[in-house]
């Protein structure tokens, strides 16, 4: 029964949509107040309409009703009840209701704390907002159902596949959505602006806000995904440039190039046709990614259930909103009011440059995920792109980027001082050069490229505390006067800050976490050890133990530095009960300068076992690098620029009755 | 600065960039491209040694063997018409089992023996890979649904993972 209410809200939800998505449109192109006033409870009617809807399918779950295809497919009776919960998005069908659902929960944010938003605006954001919502509906409904019955119903499930048991992976899905799904709000700011044929500084206020908590939330969500698939499939390996991975990763990048590219249209009033088309692309690739995860398109580690019919409805909706979107922006953005001027070297000539650089490095990406699909198409074999082509390709294209991170912010707007910028940042570059140096001399210049990295991500790190010294005058006006100064500063320049510096550490750890792992594997049996480095890790013992819904071998590894007792190590071998399979728990010890990363295999029945023993250098300054980006976004977003006062339009709208209609 | 100074200038670094970004991705395609092969096709032409490819097929039963260190294995795969022996020292994947599809990734040494420095297994019983399936079409000894037990069903859920 209560499964039919969600159904039935599901559809429920769909008639709202419709509405929303044409009367509005209609209101504000002829002026009717009544009609655009309808999005605002439209939206958040169809918001609360999908809630039910998961609501009630999240309850299927709890009771294990396997009546319902998809409980019956992905739990059983026996798992624990977190994973009952976390399978109602642990398969296609569930999933795509949350996509869904998430969608129009950045609908109805809109419509309830955009009462500042001109109507008109408002009105038609949202109701390109519910157009992608009625195209992602129609095609839960007609091509993958959640709430499809079974007749009869089984006693029992097929359970959640094992590896997906697991706390980090409940999060990682609905954080990912809620970033690439959320990218939605800047491409339905994006339409509204450019059927209305104006943006300015006000709008890039109203899209930054949405835009900054996609971005976030995609961060932590691939942070999440990159981390599970490090402790979880237990070979130390946490990015496989997997075309479901690049998937996530392209909307990320260009989410960063429209990120720095609405601060040029916020402050400087230019850059707004580019910012409009990388709005449009950002979501083009959240979509596109959606494409490449369900329709079965590609092999890859990640991907859903398969069904060519899924694919083409994808495709598409695809078609549709980027083959319109961007006929709209080639229609109407010539005829936008052109912004102001900038010299070359300047804060907006760096940005745009950091634009063009992100755009180059997804394009390389795009070309490297669609490239062997493209080729299989066209009958020349199969082929598959892998790390090699990524580090050849994307590597030196970032490269320049982030030395430019560290120029850029201390340029001025209009007209920047390179020499002046440099001249701050001597340090800096000093720091890079011996970092480099170091690097090179520990593997023996074996590998340069891992050098200019840690070189780079100094310098990074350097340069933005050197911005942050220079914005608090640091030693110029006495350290009193610069501690009010650095709580008197924005936390938008905070957020900067912090982001810029994630960054830096981040690419710290990925460039030692791949250029200088090791590895051991070996039949061990008790009281053998294995030495890495300065760790030695000693087989104790190997004794069976039991979970919730598996049964495992447990493995006891002492680990020894420098002859002193350092660490008990505990990976596990689970065999779940439902599912014959079995999966490695790896036993992860953190510290400062790495991880210790122990994984236990199989046994060969006369007391040995397989083991393999990483050293993983950096590992964690990826997650703290990550963290810190989160943190920068979290920060910039509670800047008060962005809930108080974004002064509204209305003045400008008084100034200019009625433009670009 | 006027504006079509402006421009021009964006239009030159955005050249540069494409131009940059061509030469990296064809230098790239033209190194780093790993090609599917099935042992047939093996059989009919032997990759240059040192050349990283991927090979795919099902794990011929009774061909694992476990070589005198402990870690390093040996096994065959197979279309079904001929078979190609991998050596791969490491951990095989949980879901690795004679008879079942596989794909490995690695070169022939100079002496014509393949060592697999991945073995991918899709973690779930059911799965066989496309590429695997269609090499084993392409052999003609293998139809939907027959046979190996291994029809390229729906797999039950996301996040399968590799192992390497």
């Amino acid at each position: 029964m209560i499964t039919e209410i969600g159904h039935f809200a599901l559809v429920l939800a769909l008639v709202l949509a419709m509405a929303q998505a044409s009367l509005p449109l209609i209101g504000a192109q002829h002026g009717i107040r009544a009609w655009m006033a309808l999005a605002k409870p439209a939206a958040i009617g169809q918001f609360v309409f999908l809630l039910v809807a998961f609501t009630a399918l999240i309850h299927a779950f709890v009771v294990s009703d396997f009546s319902v295809v998809v409980v019956y497919q992905h739990s059983h009776s026996q798992t624990p009840l977190i994973y009952k919960i976390s399978a109602a998005w642990g398969q296609h069908e569930g999933s795509l209701l949350l996509w869904v659902l998430i969608l129009s929960f950045f609908g109805a944010l809109v419509a309830i704390f955009g009462d500042n938003l001109p109507p008109r605006l408002k009105a038609r954001a949202l109701a390109v907002q519910a157009m992608i919502g009625v195209a992602f509906m129609l095609f839960t409904l007609f091509t993958s159902n959640p709430f499809a019955r079974l007749s009869p119903a089984p006693l029992e499930g097929q359970e959640l596949n094992p590896l997906l048991q697991d706390p980090g992976l409940a999060f990682h899905p609905p954080m990912l959505y809620v970033g690439y799904v959320g990218f939605s709000m800047a491409f339905s700011f994006a339409v509204a602006a450019l059927i209305e044929g104006r943006v300015d500084a006000a709008w890039a206020r109203w899209v930054r806000p949405w835009t900054l908590l996609s971005w976030t939330c995609l961060t932590a969500g691939i942070a999440l995904g990159a981390r599970w698939a490090y402790y979880e499939l237990g070979w130390g390996g946490w990015w496989f440039w997997d075309p479901v991975e690049n998937a996530s990763f392209m909307p990320w990048l260009m989410g960063t190039a429209l990120l720095h590219s609405a601060i040029v249209v916020e402050k400087r009033d230019a850059l707004k046709a580019w910012t409009l088309l990388l709005a449009l692309l950002t979501f083009g690739f959240s979509m596109l990614g959606t494409f490449l995860v369900r329709s079965g398109v590609i092999t890859s580690v990640h991907a859903f259930a398969q069904d060519p019919a899924r694919g083409l409805f994808i495709l598409a909706i695809l078609a549709l909103a980027m083959g319109g979107s961007l006929t709209l922006f080639a229609w109407r953005a010539p005829g936008m009011k052109a912004g102001g001027l900038f010299a070359p070297v300047s804060r907006e000539g760096s940005l745009m440059l950091n634009n063009l650089l992100l755009a180059t490095a997804t394009a390389t990406v795009l070309l490297g995920t669609l490239y062997p699909l493209a080729l299989d198409l066209m009958g020349g074999g199969s082929v598959s792109v892998g790390t090699p082509y990524y580090t050849a390709t994307f590597v030196p294209l970032v490269m320049p980027l982030i030395v430019l991170a560290g120029i850029g912010p201390l340029m001025g707007w209009k007209r920047g001082d390179l020499k002046g910028a440099l001249h701050r940042l001597w340090a800096a570059g000093f720091l890079a050069i011996a970092a480099m140096g170091v690097a090179l001399w520990i593997d023996f210049g074996q590998q340069a490229l891992a050098a200019a990295g840690i070189g780079i991500g100094v310098w990074l790190l350097t340069a933005t505390f050197l911005e942050w010294t220079k914005r608090i005058s640091l030693f110029r006006i006495g350290l009193g006067a610069s501690l009010r100064r650095a709580f008197g500063l924005p936390r938008a320049a905070y957020g900067m800050t912090l982001a810029h510096a994630g960054l830096a550490i981040a690419i710290i750890g990925i460039t030692a976490a791949s250029a200088w792992k090791s590895e051991e594997i070996r039949q061990m049996r008790p009281n053998d050890s294995i030495t890495i480095g300065s760790f030695s890790y000693v087989l104790q013992s190997v004794a069976p133990s039991r979970g919730e819904n598996y049964i495992a071998e447990r493995a006891h590894f002492k680990v020894l530095k420098d002859g002193q007792f350092y660490t008990d190590l505990y990976p596990e071998r689970r065999q779940y009960m439902v599912q014959p399979m079995p999966t490695t728990e790896a036993a992860i010890q953190s510290h400062i300068f790495g991880d210790l990363y122990a994984v236990i295999g199989e046994g060969d029945g006369k007391g040995a076992w397989t083991v393999r023993i990483y050293e993983e250098p950096l590992v964690p300054w990826i997650w703290s690098g990550c963290l810190l980006m989160v943190l920068g976004g979290i920060v910039s977003m509670s800047d008060r620029r962005y809930r108080v006062g974004a002064p509204s339009r209305v003045s400008a709208a008084q100034a200019a009755p009625a433009a670009g209609e | 600065m006027k504006r079509k100074t402006l421009r021009l200038y964006l239009v030159v670094i955005s050249l540069c960039l494409l131009g940059i970004a061509t030469t990296l991705v064809l230098n790239a395609f033209d190194r780093e491209l790993v090609f599917f092969f099935s042992p047939s096709e093996i059989v009919a032409e032997q990759p240059v040694p040192g050349r990283i490819i991927r090979l795919g097929g099902l794990v011929e039963t009774g061909s694992v063997t476990k070589l005198g260190d402990g870690a390093t294995f040996s096994f065959r795969v197979t279309d079904l018409k001929a078979s190609t022996t991998i050596a791969y020292r490491g951990v095989l994947p949980d879901l690795f089992r004679e008879g079942q599809g596989v794909v490995v990734q690695g070169a022939f040494n100079e002496s014509g023996n393949f060592v697999a420095s991945e073995v991918l297994a899709k973690h779930d019983e059911n799965y066989l890979p496309p590429e695997v399936a269609k090499a084993l079409k392409a052999s003609g000894r293998w139809q939907e649904g027959a046979g190996t037990g291994a029809t390229p069903a729906a797999s039950p859920a996301q996040g399968e993972g590799t192992s390497q």
